[in-house]
């Protein structure tokens, strides 16, 4: 199994050269760290700045400047800021290549849920829903299963949704599966030492092997 | 020049009625008017709908006009900052209505840009279109969003001018361009207010066209949600 760090890891083998990147709050924000040195690429926050630098040292924490998590954040050489229709406009505009996300459940044919569990209280969708309507490509990093071990990898998303027929890879603690176009999560990669046996018995959507399924490589 | 200057917060908020619309800059605590709130504080006014992104937390930002029971409603993407928000929501005694976020900013622009209504993607396929006008352009659904007015819309800057133009410092700037638009009357705090011709037309961000009321903010307290360093 993955720690959060290591899915982090492996989704930043995704990112390309060039593109200009959201990431979403928890394991997401995680990703930033292992981007490779010689790759350039822009992180987007959706508060309203392209190039998010590192974390502050302590004497140059600006109450001015934060991400969309609301922490403390630097600018980079190149960085600009703009408000937030301007920010979404770049969303949903298709310029920002690359969304990462968390999720509560992903379906088969890629919907996405996570904002919503009814019963608790709801704290709003933040920009979730403007991102997963409109980014080119989606990645989510979760869990595979619950707490109390049931798949999150769903035939149908049971929590109200966030958006419909949008993901298109996800990297969970046990598995890198891609989201077929004719529905069903194809596995492309088992975590170090899972077998392909245990994700088949936790996924309870639609899983496709095809050939032999290698596992994950860490640089 | 019209001069746009008015003494204080007080005198800034002095005729916002019980009941009014309003629009509020921010996201989290950054780039919130926050002598514009404690002057609201002053006020015995209640039952205000506000449009702002988040609602504070419970002892600083709006979350001091939710404790002091002044809002009937909030119109946010995301609230989850604060306990007396959620225990007024679960009793009934606060209307929250939540909207994407991008939904929300662009509701405010058109609303400010005489757009009455926009068809975005954000929502499709989820309860948020519940009962919005869903169409199909180039084999893609999007759903009708109406725009989003106010009775004032109050925001902050860093620098402005007695003429209303505004300027923002980094991320603090976020929504409060838009709103300044979007509100029948827009008050501006600026934490410092210069004679015209004192900043370059080049570096405005907002025209003074847009505000109404205009004055130099004191004892900024600039409080930070998330202090995170690196070693």
């Amino acid at each position: 199994m993955l720690s959060k760090n290591q899915i982090a890891q492996r989704i930043a083998k995704e990112v390309k050269n060039g593109q200009y990147i959201n990431l979403g709050i928890g394991i997401p924000t995680l990703v930033a760290n292992y981007i490779p040195d010689n790759l350039e690429v822009v992180l987007q926050s959706e508060n309203g700045l392209l190039g998010i630098g590192p974390f502050p040292k302590e004497e140059n924490v600006d109450p001015d400047l934060i991400n969309a998590g609301k922490q403390t954040i630097t600018m980079l050489k190149g960085s600009v800021l703009f408000n937030s229709a301007e920010s979404f406009a770049m969303i949903r505009g298709g310029h920002v290549h690359l969304t990462i996300l968390g999720a509560m459940e992903v379906s088969e044919n890629g919907d996405i849920s996570n904002w919503k569990i009814p019963g608790k209280m709801v704290k709003g969708m933040g920009g979730a829903m403007d991102l997963v309507a409109s980014a080119k490509n989606i990645i989510v990093a979760m869990q595979h299963c619950s707490k109390s071990g049931d798949s999150k990898l769903l035939p149908e998303c049971t929590l109200p949704i966030t958006g419909v027929r949008c993901v298109k890879k996800i990297v969970s603690d046990l598995a890198v599966l891609e989201v077929s176009p004719t529905g069903g999560f194809i596995l492309k990669e088992r975590a170090p030492g899972v077998s392909v046996e245990e994700i088949m018995a936790k996924t309870s959507g639609k899983l496709i092997i095809e050939g032999e399924v290698p596992e994950m490589v860490f640089d | 020049m019209i001069n746009k200057t008015v003494k204080d917060a007080l005198e800034a908020v002095a005729d916002i009625p019980t009941g009014a619309f309003l629009m509020m800059g921010g996201f989290g605590l950054s780039g919130i008017p926050e002598n514009c709130i404690s002057a609201l504080l002053q006020r015995d006014i209640k039952d205000l709908t506000i449009v702002s992104n988040n609602a504070g937390v419970d002892d600083f930002g709006i979350g001091l006009l939710l404790k002091k029971r002044m809002v009937k409603k909030m119109i946010s993407s995301y609230v989850g900052e604060n306990a007396e928000f959620e225990r007024q929501l679960l009793q009934g005694e606060l209307e929250v209505e939540l909207i994407p976020q991008g939904t929300l900013a662009e509701r405010v622009r058109a609303g400010g840009a005489g757009i009455p209504a926009f068809f975005t993607p954000a929502g499709v396929g989820t309860e948020v279109a519940e009962g919005k006008e869903i169409r199909e352009f180039d084999g893609k659904h999007y759903l009708m969003e109406t725009a989003l007015k106010a009775d004032f819309s109050i925001i902050k800057a860093w620098k402005g001018d007695t003429a209303g133009n505004l300027i923002f410092k980094g991320t603090a700037r976020n929504f409060n361009p838009i709103m300044a638009a979007a509100g029948k009357i827009c008050i501006a705090e600026v934490e410092e207010l210069v004679e015209v011709g004192g900043l370059d037309p080049n570096q405005i961000h907002t025209p003074g066209i847009y505000v109404q009321r205009i004055f130099q903010g004191k004892d900024y307290e600039k409080r930070i949600e998330q202090r995170t360093v690196s070693n």
